[in-house]
Formats: structure tokens, sequence, C-alpha cells
């Protein structure tokens, strides 16, 4: 049997090199753990809180507690007895005290309509009342005699709950509890998301069509053109989004310049301005503009590692140019196309600023919607919800491209 | 030597770190943040309410601008951080942010009494005084035209407004159902006085948006208050709704060839409140009990035409600060333009907002 080796200090040699790569590991881990800390406190905590705020639903069970267990027998047929009028009486009155009826009332608004002055106004109300409950609540507001109002509390006593993504796809539950489609009149998520996928499609293959030819010149130019060349590209990129949204904006309006133009040459009669803007059409043409550098630039560095030699090759050996260019030099371009493409793509589906300001009504986006229930409804849940979507999407879509392409051959530069 | 140079470094970021912080009290101590909708109707508030609280109490005013909601006031509760002390918002809002526990109940106890003695209870106009809020205007959506676009008949009823055949050309209108179905609805024909009891029925909604249906195609929707006026101006609408402060500001300060349909006009209170756990919590209330006093309401009154919410500064209102107007028959509430005015029904729009919401998002969409 050999010895085992040893270092000159006399350690066996396998136990120095591991103490010298744990070091090393160590070391690595260190280094790295400012950027894990903040993408975690920055970006993957954030995410899950989102996520979480889509299903969490705490208001109900935590602020009318007595009503929630009186209603857990309830079968759902008729309206519930004496019992759980008192209990509601109960819940009202303290979560009045409390200041959080306004809370309960807004969140069983967002479900049923309507709610929210039957809530607040009873709880007015139940503080100068004695038992019986019932007669004087169902005197109060009718609703209380109806079904769908106990059918609400009830579906929304569980700390965790659906109705939000629910919502987000234009469904909700009956008073049966049934996952029912909403009225005709009040879908719009479906839609919105078909329509956000289908622009982001039309701006991806726009930025392609006019990215690809863009980024083959700068490819092929020598350096002394192409650098020149690269500043215009870059420059629009350097510049704000807002400055050049609303340059679209000054240039494209029925009194903008285009317009005026047209006008002037004769092309159009002053009375017929036409609508470019403030409308689908100006959404895809602005951000078509300002995603156009996210796919020039992985196409450029892409056909930049393309040996000139491999054309060269396909014409000696007889290719017409044409037919050389399209079986080899497009084929390489590849990783590029599809580097630039999923990059367009998933910024384009959650864009935001763009198509608030030039959108106008049939040009939004769905996460035009998002930031409305952010900002203007408050309903955060519905929000959250239609943001997990959203991230499902992109996720999905990351997926396919892996299957499709293998993520190992995306090259953005 | 780098350990020192790195030493040095350390230190003073940290001491940069420190002074930043400590900077941010220093300031919070004699200084109050008072959130409004930006523009002209600032301007009038920094004039009449601003500035004669700084120069009394030496208080300086951080004015800040946002575009209403509850958004940014509940995030600042919820983080609890909060960075304002006073927003000036709209009736539906103090109600619900009130009920919602994101502001701080007013006392009305310390608002001063009218000059002849008489309770500021009963002084303020119904439904001034909330739990959460008091009213400083009356303020009234409105629909304008710019003059020199026409030529013979000018619109005059809100039925006008709805009537591409008379007066072909684009609308502007505001991003909201709130307003538009009720001036929709008038158009229709309904009563102003019976507009919020037929839009409680299902039939009376599907009729208001039947009739918005009618304009959908010529409508350029707008957000922000400072909008419309532009939209005017630039001519890219002939006719749209609008704040009538705003309106009146142009035909004053800039001299636009603009006028005011009164007709059916939708009339609002904005209120000031205290954000929950504000930093200047006491001197916030300071300046409410200051500014809406019945000076300084009137003195609001020189510098936009928004009706003061005291009864008390009427007689008081005079003559535009700057262009000489007087200000009287411009007010929402002056007779001859109140007859048809419909008072927006808070109870209403904070029980159907998102509903309505809901469905006035998928019309436009659709």
């Amino acid at each position: 049997m050999s010895e085992q080796l040893t270092t000159v200090d006399g350690r066996p040699l396998k136990a120095a090199l591991a103490s010298a790569e744990r070091t090393k590991r160590i070391r690595a881990v260190l280094l790295v753990m400012p950027l894990f800390i903040f993408i975690f406190f920055s970006f993957l905590y954030p995410i899950a809180l989102m996520l979480y705020r889509s299903v969490e639903n705490p208001l109900i069970a935590q602020h009318m507690p007595e009503t929630v267990a009186v209603l857990e027998n309830w079968d759902g047929k008729d309206i519930p007895g004496e019992e759980a009028f008192a209990a509601l009486a109960k819940d009202l009155v303290a979560a009045r005290e409390t200041r959080e009826i306004g809370k309960v009332a807004t969140r069983l608004n967002f479900e049923t309509p309507g709610l929210r002055s039957v809530i607040t106004g009873s709880a007015r109300s139940a503080g100068k009342w004695e038992p019986p409950y019932k007669e004087k609540f169902l005197d109060r507001r009718k609703e209380w005699g109806e079904l769908a109002t106990w059918a609400t509390i009830k579906r929304l006593s569980p700390t965790i709950t659906s109705v939000n993504y629910l919502a987000a796809v234009d469904r909700q539950f009956n008073v049966d509890g049934e996952v029912v489609m909403v009225g005709e009149d009040y879908r719009i998520y479906v839609d919105l998301f078909m329509r956000t996928m289908w622009m982001s499609v039309v701006v991806t293959v726009s930025c392609l069509i006019l990215g690809f030819p863009i980024a083959y010149m700068l490819a092929s130019l020598p350096l002394r053109h192409s650098n020149l060349l690269m500043i215009l590209v870059l420059l629009p990129f350097w510049t704000s989004l807002l400055v050049r949204t609303t340059s679209w904006i000054v240039l494209l309006q029925t009194q903008g310049v285009l317009n005026d133009l047209m006008v002037w040459v004769g092309i159009i009669d002053n009375a017929q301005r036409i609508q470019l803007i403030f409308n689908a059409q100006g959404t895809v043409i602005a951000m078509t503009q300002i995603l156009l550098p996210f796919m020039v630039l992985p196409l450029y560095s892409v056909m930049k590692t393309i040996p000139p030699s491999y054309l060269r090759a396909a014409e000696s050996l007889g290719a017409h140019r044409f037919l050389a260019f399209w079986r080899i030099y497009v084929p390489n371009t590849l990783p590029g196309v599809g580097a630039g493409c999923l990059l367009v793509f998933i910024l384009a589906i959650g864009y935001y600023i763009t198509p608030a300001l030039v959108g106008g009504q049939d040009g939004q986006m769905i996460s035009n919607m998002i930031a409305f229930h952010m900002q203007k409804s408050l309903n955060w849940g519905l929000a959250a919800a239609l943001g997990g979507i959203l991230l499902v999407g992109v996720i999905m879509l990351y997926w396919l491209y892996n299957k499709l392409v293998g993520i190992d051959r995306l090259k953005l530069g | 030597m780098i350990n020192k140079l790195k030493l040095t470094t350390f230190v003073a970021a940290g001491a940069i770190a420190l002074g930043a912080m400590a900077a941010v009290p220093a300031n919070a101590a004699d200084s109050l943040t008072v959130v409004s909708w930006g523009g002209a109707y600032t301007k009038s508030q920094v004039e009449a309410y601003h500035k004669p609280f700084t120069k009394k109490t030496g208080v300086e005013i951080l004015s800040e601008n946002y575009s209403g909601g509850l958004a940014e006031i509940k995030a600042q509760v919820e983080a609890g951080s909060v960075k304002w002390d006073i927003v000036d918002v709209e009736l539906s809002d103090a109600v619900r942010g009130c009920d919602e526990g994101l502001l701080e109940p007013i006392d009305a106890s310390i608002l001063p009494p009218a000059p002849d003695g008489t309770p500021a209870t009963k002084d303020f106009i119904d439904g001034a005084i909330t739990d959460c809020a008091v009213a400083s205007i009356v303020w009234s959506t409105i629909y304008a035209y710019d003059k020199s676009k026409f030529s013979g008949d000018m619109p005059k009823t809100i039925g006008d407004f709805f009537d591409l055949k008379k007066f072909p050309g684009k609308r502007g209108m505001r991003k909201t159902p709130k307003a538009n179905l009720e001036m929709a609805l008038a158009a229709d024909g309904v009563p102003t006085s019976e507009i919020y009891d037929v839009l409680a029925t299902d039939a009376g909604v599907d009729r208001a948006f039947a009739k918005l249906d009618t304009i959908k195609d010529s409508v350029v929707w707008w957000e922000a208050g400072a909008q419309p006026p532009q939209l005017l101006a630039d001519g890219e609408v002939l006719m749209t709704t609008a704040y009538n402060g705003r309106i009146f500001n142009a035909i004053a300060a800039e001299k636009k060839s603009f006028d005011i349909v009164w007709d059916a006009q939708v009339f609002d209170t904005d209120l000031f409140v205290v954000v929950k756990g504000a930093p200047n919590k006491k001197t916030a209330m300071d300046f409410i009990a200051f500014a809406t006093d019945t000076q300084r309401l009137a003195d609001q009154a020189k510098w936009i035409s928004y009706g003061p919410a005291r009864k008390s500064s009427a007689p008081l209102i005079g003559k535009h600060a700057e262009a000489g107007i007087p200000m009287g028959p411009h007010m929402p509430t002056a007779p001859e333009n109140f007859k048809t005015a419909i008072q927006n029904d808070f109870e209403f729009w904070a029980d159907r907002q998102d509903e309505l919401n809901n469905r006035f998002n998928s019309w436009l969409a659709n």
C-alpha cells in the first residue's frame, strides 16, 4: 500500500486541499452575499409579499368573528336566524369602536356592490338597538333579507381566498357558491390580457422587422461608420422614457407635426385630420420605437460574432447571395433573435407609462388596470392577483423558450 | 496606507448617512406638508392660506401635488412612514378614508366662529364638516368651450354637449364614471333632482351608458385637472368637461376666450384632512382652523372661482386679485348658475364606485 500523501508540515494533502477550497468558497459566498441580500429584499421578498396579498383575506375573520362562527353551520338556503343577527350586531358595534368597520365594508363591497353603506349604516344604528335584532336589521336595510348578502360574508370568512384570482379572470361565485362569469357589461380582464398579449406580439414583430436590418448594417459596416450609427441607436436608449413618449404625442396628435405636415402638403383636408395617437395604434408606434434598442443590441452582438468567411464559403460553393444569407447567416443569428424577442416581449407585456399616456381608450394594457386598482380603487388584492397572473405568464414564456431554444443559447451581448 | 484610506472613506460615508438622517427631523419641527391638486388651485391656496399662515406662525409650508384618491395616504399609513400632514380630498374619499382609519378625527370645536358669532358648525354649508374633514370650497364639474371656435349658435344646455349633429367635433371628458353618468342622464332628459334615483336602478345605469355611447368615438379622455383647458386651447377638443375653477383661471389669468355652460353642473366639496399619524399633527390642526376661517375662505375666492364652504364668507368675496373681474357671478353657487345643479351623492359613489368603475373600464375597452 502506498503511503498517504502529506504536505510539508505533515498534514494530509487531502485535508489541506479541502480547507483551502473551503476558504475560497466562503470568500466567494461572502462576495456574492451583498448582491444576494439586495436581490432578496428588493426583488424576491416583495414578489412573495405581492403573491401573498392576492390570496390573503384576514379582515372578515378578524373583525366579524362572532358572525363568522355562527355562519359556519349555515346551510345557505334561508336567511339565518336571530342568533346570526345578534352576532352581527355585536361584531358591527365592536368594529365601529375600533374604527375597522370601513375596511370590512370596503372588502365586502368589492364582492357585492352596495354592501358598504349597508354595513356602515347598520353599524351606526346597531349600537342603539336592543335584542331581538333580526327585525331591526331588516327594517334598516332590506339587503339583510337577501341571501346574497349572507353568502358574501360566509364566502369571505376564510383567511385565504380565491376571489381575487376569479375576479382577475372575470369570474365570481354566485349565491349557490358556483363559479360563473360576471355580467357581460362588467367583463374586462380576459379581453385585456388577450389584447396585452396581442399588442406585445405586434410590438415584438415590428421591432424585429425594423431592428434586424439595422443590426445587420451595424455589424457589417467598417467600425468607423458603425460606431457613429451605434450612437444613433443608443442616444434614444439613453433618453428618458417620458421625453420620448411625450415627443410622440407632439408628433402624432391631431394638431401635431405630422398632421400639420400632411395638411400643408395637401394629402388630407384640415377637417379630416387623422387620429394617430391616443389609441392602440399610437401605443404600438411609441412602444416599438422605445423598445427597438432592446432588439438591436442583442442582434448586433450576435451578428458581430458570425465570421464573414461563412458567407464567402457558401458563395464559393455555388450558393446565390440571398440563399447563402438565408441558409447560413440567418440561422446563426437565431440566438440573438430569440434573446431580442424575449426581451422585448417581456418588457412590452408589463409596459405601463407609454400606454397610460398615449393609449387613449383602446390602447390600454393590463398593467394600466393593475395601476388603477393600486391607485384608485385601492383593491390591492385584485391588483396583486392580476400581477400574479402576469408573472406566471412571463415565467411560462421563459420556460417555453428554454424548451425550444435553450436558455444557454440566450445571448444578450 | 490602504487601511487608512478605507477607514476615512468609511467614516465619511457614515457621516453623510448620519447627516442625511439628522437633516429630516431638523426641518420637520417647523414645517408642514400640505398636499393638493396643483396648478391654479394650489396657487390659490398658497396665496390665501399658506403665506398668511407662515407669516403668522413662522411655520414653513411644503406644498406637494397629487391627483386625488387615497392610494398614497393608504400606502403611507400602512407602511408606517407618514410624510404628508394635510391633504385636500374629495368628499367621497374623506368619508371612506375616515371609515378605514386612514385619517385623524378632527374636533369641530377648534374651528373659529363666524365674525357675527355664529358657531362654525352652523356657519359651514351642509355636509362640510365630517368626522375627519373640514371643507374649504365648493367646486363643480361643468363643461366649457372656446367661443372663438364657434360662429352662430353657441352651446347652452347639457344636451348640446351630447349633440354631435348640432356641434360636430371632439369632446373632452374625465376618465371616470363620476359626473359623466350624471351629465349623460341629464342630457337624456332626466330632471336634475331625480338623477341619483334613476342611477340607482340597473335600467338607469344602462340608460346613462347608452347616452355616453352616442359620443364615445368622439371623446378624448383626460385625467388631471390641468388637461382640459389645455385641450381646449390646443383645439384638440371642441368642448370639454372640466373643473370650473380651471376654466375660470384660463379666462381670467390667461385671457382665453372660453365660456362655461352651467347647465347640469355637478358640484362637490373639497375638504382638508389630516393623515393618520401625521408627523406634525398639532400644527396641522392649527393650520386647518386658520385656513377655514371666514376671511381666509373669502380670500381664496379672489384667486379661483370656487365657492367658499362658509356662508359668512360669501359677502366678503370681491374681485379677482390679478384680473380685477368680480368673482361672484363665476361661483358655482351663484343663483344664475345654480338652477339645474346636481349635488354629487357621495353615499351613492362610495357604494357603487367599484362596480361602476368596472363597468366603465369595460365599456371603454370595448
